[in-house]
């Protein structure tokens, strides 16, 4: 009867625990590449629509306006370039998709310039059926890159926390909020999930054991590891870039500071800061050289930057009475971080030569930025409407995109790494 | 097995059962679910001793109840709140805490964790540190009274476990506080 019970259970947990998400997208960016983007050929037998997730993901990103030439174009097809150029077309991507014998995927693609008339390039990628989408995303990227000279992001993946009722998981999706996991669930809250730069572990803070612990949980066997449990509270942690080291905020030694721990929970804690208040939210420079950090040593929380090595805290931030949450672009030219204006919290960027501020977000109750890995996004959670979201905005403010979950509220995210 | 270590199992499984059990502690005093009192059986010196040839027994507990589980005892106060922006210990408190201090040097394995929270406006992991200083001044208090740093853990939930839910003052103020919860 119990194991029954059990079973029964299992099978009504199930289609609770496939959350679907929303995603909303408004605005446009300053410049738009028109592209043509036809059906991708198959043999009828390939269960993911390839060109249709290109669409969306080069529509989202908001430097694209995408035209489906209603039309099945394979690479190798020719194509009537004249009446794509009188649609406004300046690029066509054409592709295929064929199962191969041993059951993987053979998607091929080309790019070709329509003013000229010519390839602008192709490439072929061999996915299994699982990765049919993350196959399409590379494609996205690869045109991305190709007409915008920057990286893409749509292969990359994000993690975040979501709450329903009690339980708390931890949650990875593709960027567009699609293919949700959760690598943990759990009665009691998780907050600050950070990638490691590798892209293949994540370290928390979870309050399993009725207290703050940080906690480094690989994703691809579910190993997890409490490296950092000492008295008292434990949070806050940061990868450095070599994927060695944690940076975190203890308060074995009274109120919370900085230290460095092994990721692997080796070794006895080095102290960095040492202020009479509190430092916490350390975050890594992309040079693994120094660290930027929110303190009150000054009297107000603001953002700090130190030397990995230690001595003098330079501070970074002024305006406002509370600068917090640092989080500093892939080129470490820009800082990204949690202001608060006339009592309302806002999302922000500066510009670390000039100083030159952005206030990116207008609702007044976000937090938890994090930059894309091509610097071109910022990703915050907001809780406005009533509930608890995610919301990518573009880094020139034009282009937003609002993620929201059938399961419950939505918080923490984090943006991971390029996919390898 | 020795039977200190039976003991301290048994001791240990009730402390569990305890720990699962959701009764509020007024409840438990009084439909007497709290451990099991010593009773006095002997008679001796029992009131109605001299009545009915000396065979009337008159039932005694001593040592009954644990303070902690006294409704009545200043000890049942386990939350001390702050002032917005506030980590100082208001005066208000300063009998609740020198009432747990006491507690705890007269009863040496006791242990008690002292969690910090905050309302839920800003930056979680600053909160987090914030609740960390409300946590950091009731230990320090009890410190000053003399209870050693092995018998206290200062930690944090920060906005994270928020007893009340609202977006109004009185639910802020309801989240700034300290509670004392004994292991």
């Amino acid at each position: 009867m119990r194991r029954l019970f059990l079973a029964l259970c299992f099978a009504l947990a199930l289609p609770v625990g496939h959350a679907q998400m929303r995603i909303d997208v408004s605005g446009v960016g300053a410049t738009q590449y028109p592209i043509a983007i036809a059906s991708f050929a198959t043999d009828g037998r390939v269960p993911q629509d390839i060109a249709s997730v290109v669409r969306g993901d080069l529509a989202r990103s908001g430097a694209f306006r995408v035209i489906d030439p209603q039309a099945t174009l394979s690479d190798t097809s020719s194509i009537n370039f004249p009446d794509l150029r009188a649609r406004g077309v300046d690029s066509v991507l054409a592709g295929s998709v064929a199962r191969l014998a041993d059951g993987r995927y053979d998607i091929r693609f080309r790019l070709s310039d329509a003013v000229r008339q010519s390839t602008i390039g192709g490439e072929s990628l061999v996915v299994s059926e699982a990765d049919l989408r993350f196959g399409a995303h590379r494609v996205a990227d690869w045109v991305y890159e190709r007409i915008t000279g920057e990286k893409g992001i749509f292969s990359t993946r994000i993690a975040f926390v979501s709450k329903q009722g009690n339980r708390f998981k931890l949650n990875v999706a593709d960027w567009d909020g699609e293919n949700v996991v959760s690598p943990l669930t759990s009665p009691e809250p998780i907050i600050s999930p950070s990638w490691s730069s590798d892209g293949t572990r994540l370290a928390y803070v979870s309050f399993e054991l009725k207290k703050p612990v940080v906690y480094v949980h690989t994703l691809a066997t579910g190993q997890r590891k409490a490296v950092a449990n000492f008295k008292g509270s434990n949070s806050a942690p940061a990868w450095s870039p070599d994927g060695r080291t944690l940076a975190v905020a203890l308060t074995q030694d009274g109120l919370s500071q900085i230290y460095l721990i092994g990721s692997d929970g080796s070794g006895s804690p080095r102290r960095l800061t040492s202020s009479a208040g509190i430092d916490t939210e350390p975050v890594f420079a992309p040079d693994g050289k120094s660290i930027y950090f929110t303190s009150d040593r000054g009297g107000s929380p603001q953002i700090y930057r130190i030397g990995v090595g230690g001595g003098d805290a330079t501070r970074i931030t002024f305006g406002s009475s509370y600068n917090v949450s640092p989080r500093i672009s892939p080129d470490g030219k820009t800082l990204a971080y949690l202001t608060r204006r006339e009592g309302r919290f806002l999302v922000a960027v500066r510009d670390l030569a000039n100083g030159g501020e952005t206030l990116l977000s207008e609702s007044g109750r976000e937090e938890s930025p994090s930059f894309a890995p091509n610097g071109r996004w910022v990703m915050y959670a907001t809780q406005s409407g009533g509930r608890d979201s995610l919301v990518a905005v573009s880094i020139d403010g034009r282009v937003r995109q609002r993620l929201t979950s059938n399961a419950g509220d939505i918080r923490e995210p984090t943006w991971g790494p390029f996919a390898k | 097995m020795k039977p200190t270590i039976r003991l301290a199992l048994v001791t240990t499984m009730a402390a569990l059962l305890a720990a699962c059990s959701s009764v509020k502690l007024e409840d438990e005093t009084a439909g007497g679910k709290g451990p099991a009192p010593i009773e006095s059986r002997d008679g001796a010196g029992g009131a109605a001793a001299a009545g009915a040839g000396g065979r009337a027994v008159e039932q005694v507990s001593v040592g009954a109840t644990d303070p902690l589980n006294d409704p009545s005892s200043p000890l049942a106060k386990r939350s001390i709140y702050f002032d917005f922006d506030s980590f100082v210990v208001k005066d208000e408190y300063r009998a609740t805490i020198e009432a747990h201090a006491r507690y705890l040097l007269a009863n040496s394995a006791k242990r008690v964790v002292i969690q910090g929270n905050t309302d839920e406006r800003g930056s979680r992991e600053y909160n987090l540190a914030l609740g960390q200083k409300r946590a950091e001044a009731v230990r320090r208090a009890m410190s000053a009274l003399g209870v050693p740093d092995r018998q206290m853990e200062a930690v944090s939930f920060g906005e994270e476990r928020p007893r009340a839910s609202g977006t109004d003052e009185a639910s802020y103020a309801e989240n700034r506080r300290a509670d004392l919860a004994y292991q």
